[in-house]
C-alpha cells in the first residue's frame, strides 16, 4: 500500500530534471554562439580582399522574401555575422535562416528541395557514397540545372598549444603528423628541436587532445597532415580521429583542455584559439616559418586550383609546397547553390545575399571573427558565378 | 432493487404530470410519452410481475427508471485502457524503431557487436563493438551508487529520526532543489570545479595504489570516470533520498515505541525497526538512481575524456571513456549516413535492454519486500 505513494513522488522528479536538461542545452547552445561570436580580437588586416573588387555593398536590389539554408557547423559564425550584417545593409527586407545542422545533413536537406542552399565543408561528392551521388541528386533538385560550389569562407586550421615558458613555437606537417600519431612523445624530441634552435623546450611528455565528436575540423585537419606530412600520416582522413591523446568535446572543450593542461597541444578552429588567448605554432612548409594570420590563409587559398569547370568553383587545396608567407592548413566551406531551376523570388535573394557575401566589405570582416577572406582573385571568380545564377 | 419497486406505484402518479409539462420531470422520454397512450399500460401495472417486466414496462410507457448511469464509468474506462495501451505501444514502438534503424548495421557489422572496442562507423567497413562503452557506462553508474546510497540513506534517516520537524522540512526543501539543478549545470560544475578539487586527491591515490590495474594512471585525472561518477553521484543523491525518506517515516510507530520500551537506543531503534521495514524501498530508490546514472549524457559527455582509437584497454576509476549515452549523444550532429546512424542506434537499443533489466530487478526485489 504505502510504496505504491512514494513510488510516484520521485518519477515527478525525474521528469522534471530531464526537461531542464532540454532548457539547458538550449541555453548553453544559445551562450556558445553568442561567446564566439561576439568576440572582437585585433586580428591582422583584411588585406587581400580589395583589390580589383570595385562593387560594394550599396549596389544591393534587396528583394522582400525569405529564403533558408542548412550546412556546415564551421562557417555558422561567419553566416550568421553576414546576414546580420546584410539585413542591415537592405532594412530588414528579407529573411535568411541558417542553421548549422552539419555539412553533410545540409547536403542532404538541399537535394530533398527543404532548403534554398547549402553550406558544406567538401564540395558535392561526384562519386557514389552510401548509394547516392551528391552532384547528381542536386542536379535533379535543381530541375536538370547544374548545382555549382562556390568557395565562401575559408577556416584557418589552428596548431594551439600550451607550454610554460614557450610563446614561438615552428612546426611542420610532418612534425605534427607524428607529435599527432604518437610517434613523437616529448617535447625535446631533437625533430622538433630542429625546428626551432635557441626555444627552450621541455622535457615533459606531449599531451595532444582530440575532437572526441566526429568534426569536419579533425577531416580538413587529417587532410592536411596526410597530404603535406611526407607520408607521416598514413591513415585515411576522416571526420573521427585515429590519432593519439584524449577525447574532449567540441572544439570549446579542447580549447579548454588545452588551456588547462601544460605542455599539451591541440588543432582547432583558429577563432577558439584566440578566445581562449591560446599561442598557435607558426607553420614552416619549406619556405620558412609562417604565423596564422588572414594573409597568410587568403595567399595559400590563392594557390589552390579551381577543380569545377565554368562557375563551379570547387577547389583542389595545395597543402604542401606552397610559396614563402603562405598558411596551407585550412578548410574551406562553399555554398551550394543552384546555378538555375530555384523558385524566381528565392533566386533573387539567394543572389542578392551571396553578391554581399562575397563582396570585399562581407569578407574584410571574417579576419575578426577567426576566418580568412577569400583571395581577390577566387573573389571575383566567385562574383562572376553569383552573377551567372539564373 | 427493493427501493425502486416500492417506489414503482408512486412512479406512475407523477407521470399525467410529465406529459403535460415534461420539463417538470428529468426521467421522462420525450419521443416516447407522445407515441404511446398510458392508458392500457396502467392495467397491466395490475398484472403479477417480475422486476424485469417491470423495469420494462416503465420504459415502454416512456419512463425510466432511475438506473445507475454507466456512462460515466464507461468513458472513464476506456480513456484509462487507452492511455494503458498507449504507454505499452510507445515503448513497443521504441523498440521496434531501435531494432529496425539497428539491424542493417548490425548484419554488417564485421567486429563482435557484444565484445569489440573498436568503433569505426565511417566509411565502407563497419567495425564496432560496445564493450568499451559498456564498462564505461557500468563502472560509472555503480561507482556513483556506491558513494550516493550511503549517503543518501543516512540523511534520510537523519531527516526522519534525529532532525526536528522544523528543521527537517527546509533540509528536504534543499534536497528537492538539488534534483530540480539541469545536468549541464552539474557537468560544467564538475568539469571547472570539482574535476580540478579532486585532483590532487586522485593523485594522492594514483600513487599509492597505481599498481593496482584498478588504480593505474591513465588519462588527465580531470576528465576520470572517477570524477564522472562523483558528479553521478551527487546528482542521483536526492532521488535515493527523497525515497528513502518517505519510506523511513512510515515505519510503524508501534514498532518504535516497542523498541523504545525495551530500553533500544536511537541507534538500535533505527537498526531493528526502521531499516527492516525501509529495506526494499531503499533498494528500489537505488535501482531508480542506477537507472538514471546510467542514461545521464550531457554531465558525463562534458567530462569524460575519450582515449583515443586503439588504445589498451584500461579497467581503472582513473582512465577515460565513453558511456551509451554520452557517445550518442556527442557524435549525434554528424550522423550522415544510414549505416552511421544505426551503429549508435544498435548501442542505443543495449542501453535499452540494460535500463530495462535494471527496471525489471528493482521490481522484482521491491515486491518480495512487500511480500515479507
Amino acid at each position: 500500500m504505502a510504496k505504491q505513494n512514494y513510488a510516484r513522488r520521485p518519477m515527478n522528479r525525474l521528469v522534471s530534471s530531464r526537461a531542464g536538461k532540454f532548457a539547458a542545452l538550449a541555453a548553453l547552445a544559445t551562450f556558445s554562439l553568442t561567446a564566439c561570436g561576439s568576440d572582437p580580437t585585433s586580428a591582422s588586416e583584411p588585406a587581400g580582399a580589395e583589390p580589383g573588387s570595385s562593387a560594394n555593398a550599396s549596389g544591393l536590389a534587396c528583394p522582400a522574401g525569405k529564403i533558408s539554408a542548412e550546412g556546415s557547423s564551421a562557417q555558422a559564425n561567419a553566416i550568421t555575422e553576414v546576414i546580420a550584417d546584410y539585413n542591415a545593409e537592405c532594412g530588414d527586407k528579407a529573411t535568411i535562416e541558417y542553421n548549422p545542422t552539419g555539412s553533410g545533413a545540409g547536403i542532404k536537406s538541399f537535394y530533398n528541395g527543404l532548403v534554398d542552399f547549402a553550406g558544406s565543408d567538401s564540395a558535392l561528392k561526384t562519386e557514389m557514397k552510401d548509394g547516392v551521388i551528391e552532384a547528381d541528386k542536386a542536379k535533379e533538385r535543381c530541375q536538370n540545372n547544374p548545382a555549382w560550389n562556390l568557395p565562401m569562407v575559408v577556416g584557418p586550421i589552428a596548431f594551439a598549444y600550451n607550454i610554460d615558458g614557450v610563446d614561438k613555437l615552428v612546426l611542420n606537417a610532418e612534425v605534427l603528423s607524428e607529435i599527432f600519431n604518437g610517434t613523437i612523445k616529448t617535447w625535446n624530441d631533437p625533430k622538433i628541436a630542429k625546428l626551432n634552435s635557441g626555444a627552450k623546450l621541455p622535457s615533459a611528455n606531449i599531451t595532444v587532445f582530440f575532437r572526441s565528436d566526429e568534426s569536419g575540423t579533425t577531416e580538413n585537419t587529417t587532410k592536411f597532415l596526410s597530404k603535406a606530412g611526407n607520408g607521416a600520416w598514413k591513415d585515411e582522413p576522416a571526420k573521427a580521429w585515429t590519432g593519439t591523446g584524449e577525447g574532449k568535446n567540441k572544439s570549446s572543450g579542447v580549447a579548454e583542455a588545452t588551456a588547462g593542461t601544460k605542455n599539451s597541444i591541440t588543432y582547432i578552429e583558429w577563432s577558439y584559439a584566440k578566445d581562449n588567448n591560446l599561442p598557435t605554432a607558426q607553420l614552416d612548409s619549406g619556405n620558412g616559418p609562417v604565423e596564422l594570420s588572414g594573409d597568410a590563409v587568403a595567399k595559400a587559398v590563392s594557390e589552390a586550383k579551381v577543380k569545377g569547370s565554368g562557375n563551379d568553383l570547387s577547389l583542389d587545396l595545395k597543402y604542401s609546397g606552397t610559396k614563402a608567407g603562405a598558411y596551407p592548413a585550412l578548410l574551406v566551406t562553399y555554398e551550394i547553390v543552384c546555378s538555375k531551376g530555384l523558385a524566381a523570388d528565392k533566386t533573387a535573394i539567394v543572389k542578392d545575399f551571396l553578391t554581399y557575401f562575397s563582396s570585399a566589405d562581407a569578407q574584410g570582416k571574417l579576419p575578426d571573427l577567426g576566418y580568412a577572406p577569400l583571395p581577390s582573385g577566387l573573389q571575383s571568380k566567385v562574383k562572376a558565378a553569383v552573377a551567372a545564377i539564373q | 432493487m427493493a427501493v425502486t419497486d416500492t417506489d414503482a406505484t408512486e412512479r406512475v402518479e407523477p407521470e399525467p404530470l410529465a406529459a403535460q409539462d415534461p420539463s417538470l420531470s428529468p426521467v421522462v422520454d420525450h419521443g416516447a410519452v407522445t407515441t404511446h397512450s398510458p392508458v392500457p399500460k396502467v392495467v397491466a401495472h395490475r398484472a403479477p410481475e417480475t422486476p424485469a417486466d417491470h423495469v420494462e414496462r416503465e420504459a415502454a410507457r416512456g419512463v425510466k427508471l432511475a438506473k445507475i448511469s454507466r456512462t460515466g464509468d464507461r468513458i472513464f474506462r476506456s480513456l484509462a485502457t487507452t492511455s494503458g495501451l498507449l504507454i505499452v505501444l510507445l515503448v513497443l514502438f521504441v523498440g521496434i524503431f531501435l531494432l529496425a534503424l539497428a539491424l542493417p548495421s548490425l548484419q554488417a557489422d564485421q567486429d563482435s557487436f557484444l565484445t569489440s572496442r573498436n568503433w569505426t562507423v565511417s566509411g565502407n567497413e563497419l567495425r564496432f563493438g560496445i564493450a568499451g562503452l559498456f564498462w564505461t557506462t557500468v563502472l560509472s553508474a555503480v561507482l556513483a551508487m556506491a558513494m550516493a546510497v550511503p549517503v543518501a540513506v543516512g540523511v534520510a534517516l537523519c531527516m526522519t529520526q534525529y532532525l526536528h520537524k522544523r528543521v527537517s522540512g527546509p533540509v528536504s526543501f534543499v534536497v528537492d532543489l538539488l534534483a530540480a539543478v539541469p545536468s549541464i549545470i552539474f557537468g560544467l560544475w564538475g568539469l571547472t570545479v570539482l574535476g580540478p578539487f579532486l585532483a590532487p586527491a586522485a593523485a594522492w591515490l594514483i600513487s599509492k595504489l597505481g599498481w593496482i590495474p584498478f588504480f593505474e594512471r591513465n588519462v588527465d585525472p580531470k576528465g576520470s570516470v572517477f570524477v564522472a561518477s562523483v558528479v553521478l553521484a551527487i546528482m542521483i543523491l536526492p532521488i535515493v533520498i527523497a525515497i528513502s525518506r518517505d519510506v523511513f517515516a512510515q515505519t510503524p510507530r508501534d514498532h518504535i515505541e516497542a523498541a523504545l520500551a525495551l530500553g533500544a537506543t536511537r541507534w538500535e531503534v533505527i537498526r531493528t525497526a526502521v531499516l527492516p521495514h525501509g529495506r526494499s524501498g531503499v533498494i528500489s530508490a537505488s535501482m531508480l538512481g542506477l537507472g538514471r546514472a546510467l542514461g545521464e549524457t550531457i554531465a558525463v559527455m562534458i567530462i569524460l575524456t575519450t582515449p583515443s582509437a586503439g588504445s589498451p584497454f584500461s579497467p581503472s576509476i582513473f582512465a577515460g571513456g565513453e558511456t551509451f549515452a554520452s557517445k550518442i549523444a556527442n557524435n549525434a550532429a554528424e550522423f550522415d549516413s544510414p549505416s552511421k546512424t544505426g551503429a549508435y542506434i544498435a548501442a542505443g537499443l543495449v542501453l535499452f535492454v540494460v535500463t530495462f533489466a535494471v527496471n525489471a530487478i528493482a521490481r522484482i526485489i521491491a515486491e518480495r519486500g512487500v511480500e515479507s
